[in-house]
Parts: structure tokens; sequence; C-alpha cells
């Protein structure tokens, strides 16, 4: 499959997956790599964190207003409270809309309402989308447990609430979230049995739950497939110290292998998806260069799909 | 510089906390495990431990009270999972005049919404637990494991955060007697709720009214439970351990919470840094100058491993820095993902 067809099977993406599996990296990575297909890219950022603007090199916070990140990269944040105070200047409700987040009463209303916030956030996503703010719109979403809950926030409000305003927002965020063709989760994990075992739960429970379309899998941190010979060691004129290293180096890297070849063919059996696996870096500071390059070998396994839509 | 494990000796209770990935709930399990080894009576409290540790530790179901792990050690080790929404109820039956107020409180929606969903409930409930649990005097030691949140301290302020709603001005105006309602409330005011009223439905300030109404006579219990929970935080015999993994948005997390730590005058007693990448021998390979191509391939292989290692070294740079004279411990990515107690044993090993 070629890298625009992968990237415009649906304007939105959201990327899912359990804490510290690299849902940030993985969203600054396809959004770099429809970017270097000639597309426009937006990624939004929805708790705030920093992580994604030292991806691409940049020391400040991300915020309500887009900012290039890279040659048809943006980002922007798109938080509850800002996204509620928009709704209620939207809705006509500019003048008290000042004194309602003053007075608390939003907290208290927000608290009564459940998930209103994420109605907002994805209301806004929906709104970005519709108004052709990118060609791609890529959403950093909460962690898995959060992630079922944000997605769930709208069936939720519409199985609690009956009428107004806020209803109608609940139904059209539905609608793009059921609309494969508008909208579908990336889910992000690692080769590693317990972040596959939550990959797994959580892909059962936005398909039953939620009726979301998802994309294709995203396995993070693979080692690239080394065929070591630890019978190289024997060789005269190696200092056994070194021989011992790199024994050692080599037992690690050759059980990891496996570990993860294992829970590859177990998420591979659990979950009949496409998975895009991204190598093993060995840096623990994603930046820019290592962003360019996780985004071309993500292009090399889209290549690798099938031509037709998954 | 002491061991992070020691504070499972000299402490009454450990609260863990860290971004989400990084094996806190591990960390916290293998603090527990490491007290009952020294013969004290020890109990983890949990979020949402992976499956196969939940099995390890007994927790296979979902369980609200402390369960024994049987085990190898001389003293005790208990194990629970949190309940949100049950810790939440019998906190609410706690401070309710009478059962009908509890009932009243547990069946209004906005109820059900807060105890599953306000933001902050679970960091509020696992603070609830753990006040609850020592106060029993059952445990030499319980270790807490906080939810992975990003606001790094909404487990202390949760307690807080429902005294703050109890006290809305505007929904304690409108649970005031009709008359004194009438005179009270003025146009201002009013407005705002008219105006909710249309955006979310009235039905929703309904719920709220109710809400209130069905609290009314129980904030003091609550704003004494609070105080209560805040006090045993900031007790000597409390230790906060920061968790991290080596990685930049992690130990960018971890420098964020310590500061806050500090800042709240809690400080920090421990830092735990999980998966870090093993090196191998300490000094460079030389390689024969004849060396075959499959020996460079392990070369290679060992150099990629120094170089993330290096990599790790320089991130943790400035969580040293922030961790001030707290004892810091090193756990490396270990052979095999750690799902049960002897997992936990290699772990405790590094604590």
């Amino acid at each position: 499959m070629d890298t625009a067809g992968f990237c415009t099977q649906a304007r939105v993406l959201i990327v899912a997956g359990k804490g510290g599996v690299g849902k940030t990296t993985v969203a600054a990575t396809i959004a770099q790599m429809a970017a270097t297909a000639g597309l426009r890219a937006l990624i939004v950022e929805i708790e705030g964190k920093s992580g994604l603007g030292a991806a691409f090199g940049h020391e400040d916070a991300l915020d309500y207003a887009e900012r290039e990140m890279a040659p048809n990269v943006m980002a922007r944040t798109v938080t509850p409270d800002f996204a509620l105070v928009e709704y209620l200047e939207d809705h006509g409700l500019k003048r008290v809309s000042k004194r309602l987040a003053k007075s608390g009463a939003l907290e208290v209303v927000s608290s009564a309402i459940p998930g209103i916030k994420d109605i907002l956030v994805l209301g806004k996503v929906k709104a970005l989308a519709r108004d052709d703010a990118a060609d791609l719109i890529v959403v950093d979403a909460p962690a898995a447990g959060h992630a079922i809950t944000f997605l769930a926030s709208a069936r939720g409000l519409l199985d609690a609430v009956r009428v107004g305003p806020i209803v109608e927002q609940a139904r059209d965020v539905d609608e793009m979230l059921r609309d494969a063709a508008r909208c579908q989760v990336v889910l992000v994990t690692l080769p590693e049995e317990t972040p596959v075992n939550e990959a797994i739960e959580t892909a059962f429970a936005l398909e039953d739950r939620i009726g979301i379309q998802l994309g294709p899998l995203v396995v993070n941190a693979v080692y690239s497939h080394l065929d070591l010979d630890l019978s190289a060691l024997d060789m005269p004129g190696l200092d056994p110290r070194d021989a011992d290293a790199l024994r050692a180096a080599a037992e690690f890297r050759l059980h990891r292998q496996e570990l993860q070849a294992t829970q590859i063919a177990r998420l591979a059996e659990s979950l009949p998806l496409p998975q895009l696996v991204l190598p093993q870096l060995f840096t623990s500071a994603i930046g820019k260069a290592e962003i360019d390059e996780l985004a071309n070998a993500m292009r090399d396994r889209v290549a690798e799909l099938p031509a037709v839509r998954v | 510089m002491s061991a992070v494990k020691e504070l499972a000796m000299q402490r009454n209770v450990v609260v863990c906390c860290g971004s989400g990935g990084v094996g806190k709930t591990t960390s916290a399990a293998a603090l527990a495990v490491e007290a009952a080894t020294l013969g004290r009576r020890a109990c983890v409290v949990t979020i949402d431990p992976a499956r196969r540790l939940a099995d390890a530790l007994g927790l296979g179901e979902l369980t609200n009270e402390p369960r024994q792990v049987e085990g190898p050690w001389s003293g005790e080790l208990w194990a629970l999972m949190l309940d949100t929404k049950t810790t939440f109820d019998a906190l609410v039956t706690k401070y309710a005049s009478d059962p009908a107020q509890a009932e009243r409180i547990i069946s209004n929606r906005l109820y059900r919404n807060v105890s599953g969903a306000l933001s902050g409930t679970q960091e509020y409930m696992a603070m609830e637990k753990l006040h609850e649990l020592y106060a029993t005097e059952r445990f030499d030691l319980i270790v807490i494991d906080t939810p992975p949140t990003r606001n790094a301290l909404d487990f202390l302020d949760a307690p807080r955060r429902l005294t703050k709603l109890l006290d809305n001005r505007i929904f304690r105006l409108l649970i005031m007697p009709t008359s004194s309602y009438l005179r009270a409330v003025s146009a201002a005011t009013q407005r705002v709720l008219r105006t909710i009223a249309r955006v979310v439905g009235a039905e929703v300030v309904d719920d709220a009214v109710a809400f209130f109404e069905a609290f009314e006579g129980m904030e003091q219990g609550f704003r004494e439970r609070a105080q209560a929970v805040i006090e045993l935080l900031s007790d000597d015999a409390t230790a906060f351990v920061v968790v991290a993994s080596p990685r930049r948005d992690a130990t960018a997390e971890a420098v964020f919470f310590a500061d806050k730590l500090v800042e709240a005058g809690l400080g920090v007693d421990g830092v735990i840094v999980n998966r870090m990448q093993p090196t191998y021998g300490d000094r460079d390979i030389a390689l024969p100058p004849d060396a075959s191509s499959a020996l460079r391939l392990l070369a290679a292989n060992r150099d990629s491993f120094e170089a993330l290692a290096a990599s790790e070294h320089n991130q943790l740079a400035d969580l040293r820095a922030a961790a001030g004279d707290a004892a810091i411990s090193y756990v490396p990515m270990l052979l095999d993902d750690v799902h049960d107690l002897g997992g936990l044993d290699l772990v405790r090993a590094h604590l």
C-alpha cells in the first residue's frame, strides 16, 4: 500500500495504548510519514504532556494555537477546559462562560455528566476534521484504560442524558467514531507480555463497546533480528574478558528477541489486524533524527501491506 | 547513601508514584515482599496490576479487602486491589446519619458519576484506603501504588477536591429553604443556572440539587477525614518513592514529581529507576584484526547496548539532581518480564 493512500484512509487517527509504550513517539512518526508523502498532518495532544515537542526538537510546551513541528507537521493541544469554553462561546454563551468557569459550577456540572469533557475534546477534533484543518489528524490519546473511557464518552452520555445541545454533540462524535472512513484507532504496544495483554483487551473493548474501526497495530521497540553466532567467540587472539562480555550481550539479545517473537506471534493470533513493527532504537531520548528514522521504517512496513482497505 | 529497600524496614507507609508503564506496581510489590522477608506484616495496595502479577499475589479476582499471600517469608504479605466505587460507598455509609441518607446518595446519578469518574476520585480513594488500613494497626508497612496520573500530586489534592465540590456556593444556595433561597440567590446566579440547564438539560441540574441535599450534614466528617489523610502523608513514618524508567519523558515526569513532593514539604525518600539497559564488560572490545563478520556482529550488538546505556545514564542526570539525598536504586531490564514472586525477588535484589 502506498503511504499517501494509507494516511488518507480516515481523516482522524487516534493513537492509543498502555502508558509507556511510546504513543507520543508513534503519533509523531505517523505524522512525519504523512508529511513526507506530501500530506498536511496535524497532531492533537490532549493531556498537555511535554513529549511531543521534544520529539521534534522543540523546547516549549504545546498550546492551543497550532505550531509547526516540521514541514507539513503541525501540532496543538485540545484540552477539555479550552474545549468547554470554546463550546460555550460557539453556543452564544460567551458572556457567561467566564463566570461559569469562575464560580466552580462548571466543575460540578462536568462531574454530573459522564464524559462531557471527553466529548468536548472529541467534538473539537471532529470540527477540525470538518474544517479541513489537515489531511490527516493524529490524536495522541490517553493511556489504554482511560482511552476506553475517553472514546466511550459519547455512548455513555447518550445513555444518560436525553436532550440539549450537548446530546447533539455526543451524537455527532459517536457517528464520527463509528465511521471507519472518518476515524480509526491505531493501537500501540510493546512486544512484552503485559502490554500485549492490555492491547488485546483494549482492542476488544473498543470494537465491542464503541464500534470503532481498528487500523493496524503498531508494535514498538522491536529488536531487528540478528543471527548471532556464539561459536564465533572461539577465536585465538580474542581476550577472554571481551569474549565473556560479547557472550553475555548476545545471550541477552537472543533471549529478548525470542521473547519478542513469541509475544508478536501471540498478538497476531489474538488480533487479526496487520502489524507495523518499529525498530528498537538504541537511545533513550527520541528527537527529530529518530522520528525520521522511525517514519522511514513505518513507510517500509506500510509498503508491505496489501493494497486493500484494512 | 542508603538503599531504597531500607525504607521497607524503617517506615510504616511507602507511597510509590510515577507515570504509567515504568514498573510502579512491580516496585511496590517488591518492597512489600522485602518487608515480609524481614519479618514485618506488609500490605501492598495496587491499582491495576498486570494479570499474572495479580495472580501471583493471589488477586486473581477483584478484591477490595487485603488477602494474605503465602510465601517463604517470616513475616506476612497481604495484597489488595483497590476498588474505587466500593471504597467510596463505604465512606458514604460511614458518614451518613442513617442508612436512608446513604442510600439516597449512593443511588443519585451525580454521585454515581462522581464516584466512578470525577478526576482524582481514584487517587482520593487510594488515600482513603491507606488511612483505613493504617487505622486497623494490622500492618507494620503499607505500600501503596498510586494511579498513573499526569497530574503529579492529584493524590494529595484529591481528598480536598470533594470537600471543595461540596462547598460550591451556587449549589449551597440552591438547597436552602425556599424563602431564603429567593432572597439569597442573586439574579446573576439564576442566570448561571439557567445557562447550565440550557446547555446540559434541566435533569442534570436537578440531579445536582438532589446530590447536595443528600449530602447535607456530612461535609464535616469528610473534611476531618481529608485532614487526617494529609497528616498521615506528612508523618515521618511515611516515605515517598518516585519510580521512573530511563526514557526521556519518564524521567521528565519523575523530576516533576520529585519537585512537587519537595514543594509540598513531603520530600522524596527514594527513587527507583526500572528497565535500565545492562552493560557487558567494562572496557572497549579489542577485536583481533582478522575478526570474522560473525564476531564483528557480536561486537556491534554489544556496542548498541553500550550506546543505549550511556544515553540512559545522561538522561538520568536531572533526576539524580532532583532526588537530592534520597536513595536511588537502578533495576536492570531483566531477561524475562516480571510476573511472579521469583521475578519480584530479582527486582528486590536491586532495590
